[in-house]
């Protein structure tokens, strides 16, 4: 309840104080629905909604799966020599320079209208904070207890498994973190252009002056980011409560 | 306490420095030509300011790095090291236990010997009871001394300590010094502690060497003259504690000369 309860409460002020505006008329409705509006037309286009947010679940976690484990790779490649790191981090700054929404059409020309494309941009959206945290948490790892390991003979294999990976950890989890709301952000623009899903639901919407039914997308796909988000803290919790500060309560 | 997983009379490794020589990449030259012959088994603290070379000295011994010139010969060829650093540099994501076998398993020794030797080693310095603590569950002296048991797990015959005890409060380092002190005479291995603390080179040491700020010169190189029994009643004992004082007075000595 102590978690709950702080972000509960102004979530609630404000929603409340939302519905008093439009109902009063405060704030046209044709620019911010009231909640109750958006509450209905949740219910009202569930079945299309229901189907949409697995659509995007999908393409996010695909993405988002595919973002982590290529991310680490070329951070553990990145890592391994200074020269490899300066001939190529620089293209993995442009993946975060990039704008996705100019990328996007070109998504659909290599990829085609659905999914792939779809996913494609929720992993060049989520890749760089895995790649820049991961890099970072593995160039961070102390000098000292590396020459302990090259005192007893450690391979280069057995100390990136045995040290500086979870040395690295924290780090690598705070790219998750990251990662997995700009996951939500790339699928919900790959769909606006090319697929189907809560990007294309909002899209149609706009058109039609759906104005209830946009809020009601957005609102699942916050609700996907925050489930995804959750995922990442309960693995950080699981696996750093023992020993990081950043898990440790009292 | 009988200990039948960790030997008690390993020998230790004879050391010659032969005309070293170490300059760093901004062409700072830390070492030049030092010379230096440690016997098998000796306790040798080394003493000098920040910055004189001691650590580098260290760390060349360890083979983790090398001179540009000169040479150091060990006898035997072939041993085992251990080193200890300023601070206990412990793996936080693993207990007590799993960090003291660390050296054994990247050994590649199986999990049921690397944890009987670890517990011994763990006994030896009186953490038996913390085996399943993480290091944040420890206090600074409970760290150093597992430290001390990672070290000592893999049996070495050369102990390196890089200012082991500089960070913890006095108390928890007199007492870490008389273990360690009871430990080496079991042992018999050679253990070379570097430190900016002159009472602790005093008390813990068979012979001193205070190197100068530069070049790593040895200003003085003195066989410590106290009896080989060494407890805290050394440092209250009037006479011994006499004996004790003239030592240090002679190693500030040196080291004000600078």
């Amino acid at each position: 309840m102590k978690r709950i309860l702080p972000p509960l409460i102004p979530f609630v002020v404000i929603t409340l104080a939302v519905e008093w505006m439009v109902r009063s008329g405060t704030v046209p409705s044709y620019l911010v629905p009231a909640p109750s509006a958006v509450l209905r037309a949740l219910f009202d286009s569930r079945d299309e909604l229901a189907v949409a947010f697995a659509k995007t679940s999908a393409a996010t976690l695909v993405g988002f799966v595919l973002s982590t484990v290529t991310g680490i790779a070329i951070a553990v490649l990145l890592s391994s020599s200074r020269a490899i790191q300066r001939a190529f981090y620089p293209y993995a700054v442009f993946f975060q320079t990039v704008p996705i929404i100019a990328i996007a059409p070109l998504l659909v020309i290599w990829f085609g209208y659905g999914m792939k494309t779809v996913i494609a941009s929720a992993f060049i959206v989520s890749i760089f904070p895995v790649i820049a945290n991961t890099l970072t948490g593995l160039l961070s790892t102390d000098p000292a207890l590396r020459d302990l390991f090259r005192l007893y003979g450690a391979s280069a294999g057995v100390t990136l498994v045995k040290l500086r990976f979870p040395a690295a950890l924290p780090q690598i989890l705070t790219g998750l973190r990251v990662a997995s709301g700009l996951a939500v952000i790339g699928a919900i623009v790959g769909e606006f252009i090319g697929g189907q899903g809560l990007g294309s639901v909002v899209d149609v919407a706009r058109t039609q002056q759906r104005i209830d039914k946009v809020f009601a997308a957005v609102l699942l796909a916050s609700v996907l980011g925050l489930a995804l988000f959750g995922l990442i803290n309960l693995i950080s919790a699981l696996t750093l409560r023992r020993w990081h500060a950043s898990e440790q309560t009292g | 306490m009988t200990n039948p997983t960790v030997t008690e009379t390993a020998r230790g490794v004879a050391l010659r420095l032969e005309r070293v020589r170490r300059v760093f990449e901004n062409n700072l030259v830390v070492i030049e030509g030092m010379d230096l012959r440690i016997d098998a088994g000796e306790f040798l603290a080394v003493l000098g300011p920040s910055g004189c070379g001691k650590s580098t000295l260290l760390r060349m011994i360890a083979r983790l790095s090398s001179p540009d010139s000169g040479r150091i010969v060990t006898e035997p060829e072939q041993f085992q090291t251990a080193f200890v650093f300023q601070d206990a540099h412990l793996l936080p994501w693993r207990t007590t236990l799993d960090n003291t076998a660390l050296p054994l398993e990247l050994m590649g020794l199986g999990r049921d010997e690397r944890y009987a030797k670890a517990r011994a080693a763990l006994a030896q310095v009186g953490l038996e009871d913390a085996e399943s603590r993480y290091p944040a569950q420890l206090s600074g002296g409970m760290r150093m001394r597992v430290s001390l048991a990672r070290a000592l797990v893999t049996e070495p015959r050369l102990l390196l300590m890089d200012e082991p005890f500089a960070a913890l409060d006095e108390i928890t380092r007199f007492n870490l010094e008389v273990q360690l002190r009871e430990l080496w005479r079991r042992r018999g291995m050679t253990v070379i502690f570097v430190t900016h603390s002159i009472s602790e080179a005093a008390f813990l040491a068979n012979r001193a060497v205070v190197l100068a700020r530069r070049g790593g010169k040895i200003r003085l190189d003195r066989r410590v003259d106290l009896p080989p029994e060494r407890t805290n009643d050394l440092r209250s004992d009037p006479q011994l504690g006499q004996r004790l004082g003239h030592e240090m007075k002679l190693l500030m000595g040196a080291m004000e000369e600078e």
